[in-house]
């Protein structure tokens, strides 16, 4: 039984490895922390939080935001915000896409159906820097990966806007954010109490859009964690047994002869 | 290669194998005398081709949906992370599986070094052993660049400017490998086909390198050559086989927890910005498995003797079983050596650390200082020790500490003092 031991012992070392170099380039505040029910090892979205999330991204977000590797049909998919088949459609109707070359070998303007991508914003990247001051806002679609600290670091940025300290200088259009790395950011703070008006109900606070939001790029950026989690549960309880069944063969097997495995 | 003439029972088989005696071969393989005190570091040879049939039929896949091309690339890898069925799980058991190949080929060295597995007779299973390392470290340098980041992107250009170092030539050979003036187009699409030719190389040194280890056969704990077969020797089959699969399958568990519920921990996060020549992050890392090597090139203040003592680095392994003077292959009959051995595992580990910091200041002295000591234990101490050092008396045979009421080796060790005095 030592070989658990250090198997164990192995896997922190290398768990500590990872948390080192995390920490390497951290010079930055700490980030808030929000108890997500995507995390953990049974961690599932909040379907009424993901489609409030989409509804913040739509009004808010997404003027400036594309979310160019999903499509529609993503919105009406298992282990998302599942919106019905039929409000997916209505969604992406509200959008023209540009389709073609027709049979007179133009190209025409047609509602987006649920196989189109999401529209984007702007036309290029170039049109994208042009219209907001010289910075790109980054595509959404892998956000929550592409950052350190994940999901608490989009929340923290949401909810890190402040005055800037005594003494800091800061250019026309460029904001100060606790949380964004060099404390600058050229997106004013997107959000406000009651900017957008919630279906179920639940009240449009600051915190609570910034949270909607980020669990709704959470899973634009991973759409099928809660597949990998079920999936990763029945494979760890599958190989545990299978590993005690081969460690009590082994057992039988080498008790033919004296020397101990 | 076997040491009895092998029949097979039946005429058929006795046809097939006068003909191509794969079944000569399956009998040598089933019985090949192993020896019976091989400790749990030995399962890492089966962990490890386990591994590699992994990568390689997971990259199989992987390559039937990727797109080598520097517009497509990071684009199409979305698309198998969405839209191919269970192309998250191939995608994230391929990269993390290159992690859960290189901890377990670490591991797999660690043992031989421990051990003395690189000594008389046993030099080439070393030698090829090293050429499936370097070239599992290309293999994975080129893999993590297709996904077309910035990590990737901006890897890929420090690792190939590295050869700019190289006097004269330096920049034609760089603009060779990048078949232009900058990692570009031409760059990721070489990459893409010789990561996935690498693999196969890897394979085939594999084969050698079993094969060359089944002449001399396997090494163990105590390092004393052994007769083969004999009490000494359990059948390979079902004796390894069984305790292989159950440290596989530990193995498993862990590589199983990476996959499932924290696939990303072990990559960069700026990886997951598309590459753009324009925007340089902020600290460029190689992948954990590359550290140490990446602190010894930036440790050297000169380029081009950064570059050479990186790749001196690999080669005093090499030249590893010719460095060790001592006769004694166990670190165990080896008091003094065990200390530095010991000692060049956490070398090894302070130089991955400071590899992932920033060059400079306190990180930077403590890298100059870890790399001496790291060319200094294998030129060094090594070849001295092997001379000054007083092992402990050798056992004459396994049987001797199992005999002795345990194949523990303290137990070991002190039967053969008991002998000694009497």
């Amino acid at each position: 039984m030592k070989i658990f031991l250090k198997l164990i012992f192995l896997f922190i070392i290398i768990s500590s490895l990872t948390l080192f170099r995390a920490n390497a380039a951290g010079e930055q505040q700490e980030l808030l922390k929000v108890d997500w029910s995507f995390k953990s090892f049974f961690g599932k979205f909040d379907r009424a939080s993901l489609q409030r999330g989409y509804q913040v991204y739509t009004e808010v977000c997404a003027s400036c935001h594309s979310l160019k590797h999903l499509s529609y049909r993503n919105l009406a998919e298992k282990g998302g915000p599942e919106f019905t088949e039929l409000e997916a459609k209505a969604i992406a109707s509200n959008f023209e896409v540009t389709d073609g070359p027709n049979s007179d070998g133009e190209m025409f303007e047609r509602p987006a159906k649920l196989s189109d991508k999401f529209v984007m914003p702007y036309a290029n990247v170039q049109e994208a820097i042009a219209a907001n001051g010289g910075a790109y806002p980054p595509d959404m679609s892998v956000l929550v990966k592409a950052r350190k600290g994940g999901a608490n670091y989009i929340y923290s940025v949401l909810m890190g806007y402040d005055e800037p300290p005594a003494g800091m200088e800061l250019d026309d259009g460029v904001y100060y954010n606790k949380y964004m790395y060099g404390n600058k950011i050229k997106m004013s703070s997107p959000l406000d109490d009651d900017i957008v008006e919630y279906a179920d109900g639940t009240k449009a606070t600051v915190d609570q859009m910034a949270k909607d939001v980020t669990t709704f790029l959470q899973w634009t950026a991973e759409p099928h964690l809660e597949t990998r989690h079920k999936l990763g549960f029945r494979v760890i309880i599958y190989l545990s047994v299978l590993t005690i069944l081969v460690y009590f063969s082994m057992k039988k097997i080498w008790s033919r002869i004296e020397t101990k495995v | 290669m076997s040491d009895h003439e092998y029949t097979p029972k039946s005429k058929v088989g006795k046809w097939f194998n006068d003909r191509l005696p794969l079944l000569t071969l399956a009998n040598h393989l089933t019985d090949y005398p192993t020896p019976k005190n091989l400790n749990y570091w030995w399962t890492f040879g089966g962990i490890l081709t386990f591994c590699l049939i992994t990568q390689i039929i997971t990259g199989i896949v992987l390559g039937m949906h990727y797109v080598a091309h520097a517009d497509l690339a990071f684009q199409s890898v979305e698309h198998i992370m969405r839209d191919v069925n269970y192309g998250w799980l191939i995608r994230y058991v391929h990269a993390n599986g290159a992690s859960m190949f290189f901890l377990a080929v670490y591991i797999h060295i660690f043992r031989s070094l421990y051990y003395g597995s690189y000594k008389s007779p046993r030099e080439v299973i070393w030698i090829i052993g090293m050429l499936i390392y370097f070239l599992m470290m290309a293999t994975a340098f080129m893999g993590y660049v297709l996904p077309w980041g910035q990590m990737s992107f901006w890897g890929a250009t420090v690792i190939t400017n590295l050869f700019s170092a190289i006097p004269l030539v330096g920049e034609s050979i760089t603009n060779w490998l990048w078949g232009g003036y900058s990692v570009d187009n031409p760059t990721l699409t070489r990459f893409f086909s010789l990561h996935y030719l690498f693999p196969f190389l890897i394979l085939g040194l594999v084969v050698l390198h079993i094969w060359a280890l089944h002449v001399p056969g396997n090494n163990n704990p105590i390092g004393i050559d052994i007769k083969k077969p004999s009490k000494d020797t359990v059948p390979f089959h079902p004796y390894i086989v069984i305790k292989d699969a159950f440290a596989l399958l530990i193995f498993l568990l862990i590589f199983a927890f990476f996959v499932f519920f924290s696939p990303n921990i072990l990559g960069h996060a700026d990886n997951y910005i598309e590459a753009n020549p324009l925007v340089t992050p902020a600290h460029i890392v190689p992948e954990w498995y590359l550290l140490p090597f990446y602190a010894i090139l930036r440790s050297v203040p000169d380029k081009l003797l950064g570059v050479i003592a990186m790749f001196a680095a690999i080669f005093v392994l090499v030249i590893l079983p010719w460095l060790d003077t001592s006769k004694v292959r166990s670190t165990v009959f080896r008091p003094i050596y065990k200390q530095f051995y010991w000692f060049l595992v956490a070398d090894v580990l302070i130089l991955g650390y400071v590899g992932a910091m920033p060059a400079e200041g306190l990180y930077l002295l403590i890298a100059r200082v870890a790399t001496a000591y790291y060319f200094a234990h294998f030129l060094i101490i090594l070849p001295f020790l092997g001379f000054k050092e007083k092992t402990t008396p050798l056992p004459l045979s396994i049987t001797e500490p199992v005999l002795g009421g345990s194949s523990d080796m303290a137990m070991a060790r002190n039967n053969s003092d008991l002998k000694e005095k009497l």
